[in-house]
């Protein structure tokens, strides 16, 4: 039977010789139209977007004051702290719901039949929340140093520790956030699977609350996931060594900081390639 | 003669419940074939194997040459798919996602012809959302082909249709079939199996019942005609004779004559009958 079966085509000896475009090419063009159709969806940029920057208000005027004489106000901690919150938030959660949405929709599944590599959709999804989250980041920033009197670093180490912070940190809660997008069994259910344990994970990791008010086994939960290093690693850029004696540890220990957002990012990356679902799970 | 498609005792099971149940098939290559059946009855999985997206539990199955269980880019850069129904990328315009699609394949067709031949050039800026219901199909169907398929899959593709867009989009696949495309159809439209395809298979209760010209098929072609007048009808295997001796009695012009053959709509549901 093998034999009767021929696969010369009727186009042309060319296309089907034609190399396959690469993943990146490919990845780029989606992350291009994914950040379009981003801003074109108001409400998505509204929920990403206002959430940290309305609990920063809020934080930055209900406590003022410094903390124990290091010369950090109250207010700059938060600005830390929701700048690793803002920016989990824009890989995570938006990413976690977005695309149980997705699979709802068709998309996934229309995709699925096409010859893109899986890979560039999740290099593509990777790229638009770096850009979404640098945004994010800049109008933390801003507002910190209007209205909260955060300084900014004028160290060319400072920044390079926020470079490699900012893109481990968002690169491995984008991917955590596409792994997760499995989970919900529907895009109605998403919003909730995905958000609660994020409020969880942000209350126990430092953001709202300074880790010495903490019972010990809630902070070592949290140091099994990437938040609190991401923030630990925000802290040490925007709070300056007088910073440092809030720690736990006294330190910020960037080494650990670079070792667990390191290991999330390879986890989160045989994740998503072992675990990713391209169909409804009714669907079969 | 090539064969784009060849299944040989397919089978699949959900829970115990057979839903394929041993389908043998063979679509040849250039051919538009149609595959009808009711709800349930095994059609939609029958293709999701051949699509790749579901596996099997049984049977050889060889898509232009491959096995569609282990798919690979080459080979799905090879065949077009049409789904049932998607909502997704309403804040794309209708230009910018077949641009992005063209940039998944080898060696797409050029975006704004395929737009062109789908008919949607007038509103090839308008955000996706704004179309309507026919509309979207165009794109659907201009997705499916902008990566330069052999072989096209069109699930269900005119459902919820008015008469005139159903019309043009027969046109519009009867254009790519014209090309050399093979086209495997399910429809719940017979009219559209009769109007497209090269041939048509009747899938009920996961096993095809019957196979062949749509003209022909369930022996449709030799079945009796109905012939009916003011007053009176009856069928009969010799139509013609019962015309002339009707003709006879009326003394010319038979009142309200009509002569009919059992329609392709008639077989299929003598075919689906629950036997």
């Amino acid at each position: 039977m093998a034999e009767t079966v021929e696969t010369t085509g009727t186009p042309p000896a060319a296309v089907v010789s034609a190399p396959m475009p690469s993943t990146v090419r490919v990845g780029v063009a989606r992350a291009v139209v994914e950040t379009k159709m981003f801003f074109r969806e108001k409400d998505a940029v509204v929920f990403t977007f206002a959430f940290p920057i309305v609990l920063l208000v809020l934080f930055g005027s209900i406590f003022a004051g410094d903390l124990e004489g290091t010369g950090v106000t109250v207010s700059q901690l938060y600005t830390a702290g929701l700048i690793g919150a803002g920016v989990m938030g824009a890989g995570f959660q938006s990413l976690g719901i977005g695309i149980a949405t997705e699979r709802q929709d068709g998309t996934l599944k229309r995709l699925a039949g096409t010859p893109m590599p899986p890979s560039a959709y999740f290099f593509g999804k990777v790229l638009v929340v770096l850009i979404i989250a640098l945004l994010e980041v800049v109008i933390l920033l801003a507002i910190g140093v209007t209205m909260y009197d955060l300084d900014l670093p004028s160290e060319v180490s400072k920044w390079v520790t926020f470079t490699w912070v900012f893109v481990l940190g968002v690169s491995g809660s984008a991917l955590l956030g596409i792994a997760a997008s499995s989970l919900p069994r529907s895009a109605k259910s998403a919003a909730a699977v995905i958000s609660m344990p994020f409020v969880v994970l942000q209350f126990i990791s430092g953001v709202f609350i300074p880790f010495t008010a903490m019972p010990p086994w809630l902070t070592n939960i949290a140091s099994v996931f990437p938040l609190k290093w991401m923030c630990q690693g925000f802290r040490s850029v925007f709070l300056g060594d007088g910073g440092a004696a809030l720690e736990a540890a006294k330190s910020y220990e960037l080494d650990r900081v670079a070792l667990v957002l390191t290991a999330w990012l390879i986890g989160g990356v045989v994740l998503c390639l072992t675990t990713f679902r391209w169909k409804n799970r009714r669907d079969g | 003669m090539t064969h784009a498609i060849q299944v040989r005792g397919l089978t699949k099971r959900y829970s115990g419940v057979e839903a394929v149940a041993g389908i043998d098939l063979e679509i040849e290559q250039g051919e538009v074939f149609a595959i009808l059946g009711p709800n349930g009855a095994g059609k939609s999985t029958t293709v999701e194997i051949l699509e790749g997206y579901r596996k099997r539990d049984s049977g050889e199955v060889s898509v232009l040459g491959a096995d569609p269980g282990r798919p690979t880019r080459q080979w799905r850069s090879r065949i077009g798919i049409v789904l049932q129904t998607n909502e997704d990328a309403p804040e794309l315009t209708v230009r910018e996602i077949m641009r992005l699609y063209a940039t998944y394949y080898p060696s797409p067709r050029d975006p704004d012809d395929v737009i062109e031949m789908v008919g949607l050039t007038e509103s090839a800026h308008k955000r996706v959302r704004q179309l309507s219901g026919g509309q979207r199909r165009r794109v659907d169907v201009a997705l499916g082909v902008v990566g330069r398929p052999e072989l096209l899959f069109l699930d269900e593709p005119t459902t919820g249709f008015d008469p005139e867009s159903r019309r043009r989009f027969w046109d519009l696949i009867s254009g790519l079939a014209h090309d050399g495309t093979t086209i495997v159809l399910t429809t719940h439209y017979l009219e559209e199996a009769e109007t497209l395809a090269d041939r048509v298979a009747v899938i009920a209760q996961g096993k095809i019942v019957a196979l062949g010209d749509p003209a022909t098929l369930g022996g449709r072609a030799t079945a009796k005609a109905r012939v009916s007048w003011a007053g009176g009808s009856t069928e009969t295997d010799t139509p013609t004779k019962t015309v002339l001796e009707l003709s006879e009695r009326f003394e010319g012009e038979i009142p309200e004559l009509a002569v009919v053959r059992p329609s392709l709509e008639d077989i299929y549901l003598r075919l689906i009958e629950p036997s």
